[in-house]
């Protein structure tokens, strides 16, 4: 079985962002750029399936601007096998992206599809479930744990729900988006990140892969939220309890 | 002449009036939600997304689209009916293949919906129900949905955060299709309902429904922590215990304070991941997002992450022993000491909560 991953290229998740003065949107330029906290996670786990003897080959993609390389490196230096570069430079919707998916996948045929349950830029959460419809796949969203059955050909799933654990099983091939607490990811190591360096990037266009690129959301401003009036620092318990009560009236 | 022009337009009505919903929705909005029960009773959440439904325009009308099956649905349908004056219809889709909330059928299930009255708008609350089930939703119908709307400024524009809550976005909806939204609830709080009206209450005929023959996911199990403290997404007080806590043990003194207060619990990241406190407390970007009056972080450095879910509270306070610690950048009330000290004082010395 192949697993194919799709990475995203972020801004660092410790980065405080700025937002742009002509309220277009968020600077990116000279800000750190990492991958995306929850695609490393999802990355780190279709490598521990492919260790346990369950996959042939993890396949990282990334689509975007031509950085996106070093995402994929990175991946690719993580123990991904190869890497695929759907070069575009404008940012899509998540329904172009999982149409890109999807066609990538009917290229590919992997047994699973991995993404991050979100990005932390758009923080939609969306792309995931959007392969899965368009392929007619089932999903598994929000996963805690994974764990295969390969004779079988299904995946049983934990799921981080609002009230607590949800355990499902989906037919592969599925799709599958990871929660933080699914793992800890890897880091690369120095002879890992020279071999990455002889590591396959297929290079791809939006033509190569016929997806017709919708884009049925506008985006109108960006701006900054409301900023809370500074508070103050008080001494003691009691000084605390008085603001509570007579000042903020909330106890 | 005149007969055959009026068959002509007869013929083509359903058309005509799809364009009409299409170039002015503010006309006819029409909307359909995706409600969420539980033993019985519609969830809050569900009345906060009809309260968001209602920011859609002037004259909106509102189905709550209910599935599940046997007698808890149906008691279900019945509460939800009369759950806020602006509900018109209650759909209910009553069979075994919705026991549980598995994407596949449900989508499909408002795919199927929609196909029979065409809504302007599907909505469900951003809960991992609706984040689950909407966009999968939104690409059965090839449209781009939005997820975690706070404001409603019209029929097609809409805020929503982006960046862990650092940045607004506005964004207007241009698609031909139904607009697909995920509401933030918090941002639309329940105000006490004084008018009561029932709404009609219809089954689905799901003699039509298709389904793939053999389901492709199945339902394993659950595992539900029972707590008799309130909701942590519609709590009044929220009081958060982060890393500092150290161990399961200590972080009973921040149970003991909510209970105090008659508050729920949260946790940060960094608790959860240290099994202090099971995952479905943790509040922040990733977590849940709360809006309380009244929200108090003991032991919480206030990262990013973290503040993306407190931000909307009323009164925040902040007990570190680190001054420096971000969470007092946003603390209307901040006490640089040990909580290992301040907590045990705070509940001999707070008045007490019925
Ligand atoms: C993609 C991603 C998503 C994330 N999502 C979330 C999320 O949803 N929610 C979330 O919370 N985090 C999230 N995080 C993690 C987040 O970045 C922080 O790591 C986490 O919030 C830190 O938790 P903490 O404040 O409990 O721990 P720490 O940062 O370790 O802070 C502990 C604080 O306790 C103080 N302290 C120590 N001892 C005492 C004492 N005795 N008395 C008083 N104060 C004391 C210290 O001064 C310190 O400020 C996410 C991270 C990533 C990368």
């Amino acid at each position: 079985m192949k697993i194919l991953v799709a990475v995203k290229r972020v801004v660092d998740y410790a980065v405080k962002i700025r937002v742009k003065p002509d309220k277009t949107g968020v600077d990116t330029q000279n800000v750190k750029m990492s991958m995306n906290p929850f695609c490393e996670i999802a990355l780190e786990e279709a490598l521990r399936i492919k260790e346990a003897g369950f996959a042939k080959e993890v396949v990282a993609v990334s689509i975007g601007p031509p950085q996106c390389v070093d995402t994929l490196r990175t991946g690719l230096a993580m123990g991904a096998d190869r890497g695929i570069h759907v070069e575009a430079n404008s940012s899509f919707l998540p329904l172009t992206i999982a149409k890109i998916l999807k066609s990538l996948a009917d290229v590919e045929n992997p047994g699973l599809i991995f993404l991050g349950k979100q990005a932390i830029d758009d923080d939609c959460n969306q792309t995931g479930q959007m392969v899965a419809a368009l392929l007619g796949w089932p999903q598994a969203t929000f996963a805690s744990k994974v764990v295969l059955d390969k004779d079988k050909q299904f995946a049983t799933v934990d799921r981080e729900v609002d009230g607590g654990l949800e355990t499902l099983s989906v037919d592969l091939p599925a799709v599958i988006t990871t929660d933080l607490r699914l793992n800890q990811p890897r880091y690369a190591t120095l002879p890992n990140i020279m071999k990455a360096k002889s590591k396959p990037i297929k290079k791809m266009t939006l033509e190569d892969l016929k997806v017709d690129i919708k884009s049925d959301i506008e985006i109108v401003e960006v701006t900054e939220p409301p900023k809370r009036k500074s508070g103050v620092i008080v001494s003691s318990v009691d000084e605390l309890i008085d603001k509570l009560k007579n000042e903020a009236h909330v106890v | 002449m005149t007969r055959a022009i009026l068959t002509k337009k007869k013929l083509v009505l359903s058309n005509a009036h799809r364009f009409i919903s299409i170039t002015n929705l503010s006309r006819c909005i029409s909307t359909l939600i995706l409600a969420e029960h539980e033993s019985g009773s519609i969830k809050a959440q569900t009345v906060s997304t009809v309260v968001a439904a209602n920011h859609l325009g002037e004259s909106s009308s509102v189905s709550l689209l209910l599935a599940g099956s046997g007698s808890s649905l149906q008691e279900a349908a019945s509460q939800a009916a009369s759950c806020h004056p602006s509900v018109s219809e209650v759909l209910v889709a009553d069979s075994d293949r919705f026991e549980y909330p598995l994407a596949e059928p449900w989508a499909k299930l408002v795919d199927f919906v929609r196909q029979q009255r065409d809504y302007s708008h599907i909505l469900a609350s951003s809960s991992s129900f609706g984040k689950n089930i909407l966009p999968r939703v939104a690409a059965l119908l090839d449209v781009s949905p939005v997820t975690d709307v706070v404001k409603i400024l019209g029929s097609n524009e809409f805020i929503r955060p982006i960046y862990a809550g650092n940045a607004l976005c506005r964004v207007r909806y241009t698609g031909a299709g139904p607009c697909v939204l995920t509401i933030r609830t918090t941002s639309f709080p329940v105000t006490p309902i004084t008018e009561s009206k029932k709404a009609t209450i219809s089954q689905i005929d799901l003699s039509k429904f298709k389904e793939d023959a053999v389901s492709r996911s199945r339902y394993v199990g659950q595992s539900t922590q029972d707590t008799e403290r309130p909701d942590l997404g519609s709590a009044r007080v929220v009081i958060t215990g982060g890393r500092a806590l150290k161990s399961v043990e200590n972080f009973k003194m921040i149970e003991k304070l909510a209970e105090k207060l008659g508050g729920a619990v949260g946790a940060t990241r960094a608790a959860v991941d240290a099994g202090y406190v099971p995952n479905d407390l943790q509040v922040g970007q990733t977590g849940k997002i709360v809006a309380p009056e009244l929200y108090m972080a003991f032991g919480v450095s206030g990262a990013i992450q973290h503040l993306a879910g407190i931000k909307d509270s009323k009164v925040i306070v902040a007990v570190n022993k680190d001054a420096d610690a971000p969470i007092f950048q946003v603390a209307d009330y901040g006490l640089v000491g040990d909580l290992f000290e301040v907590i045990p004082e705070l509940l001999e010395k707070l008045p007490e909560k019925k």
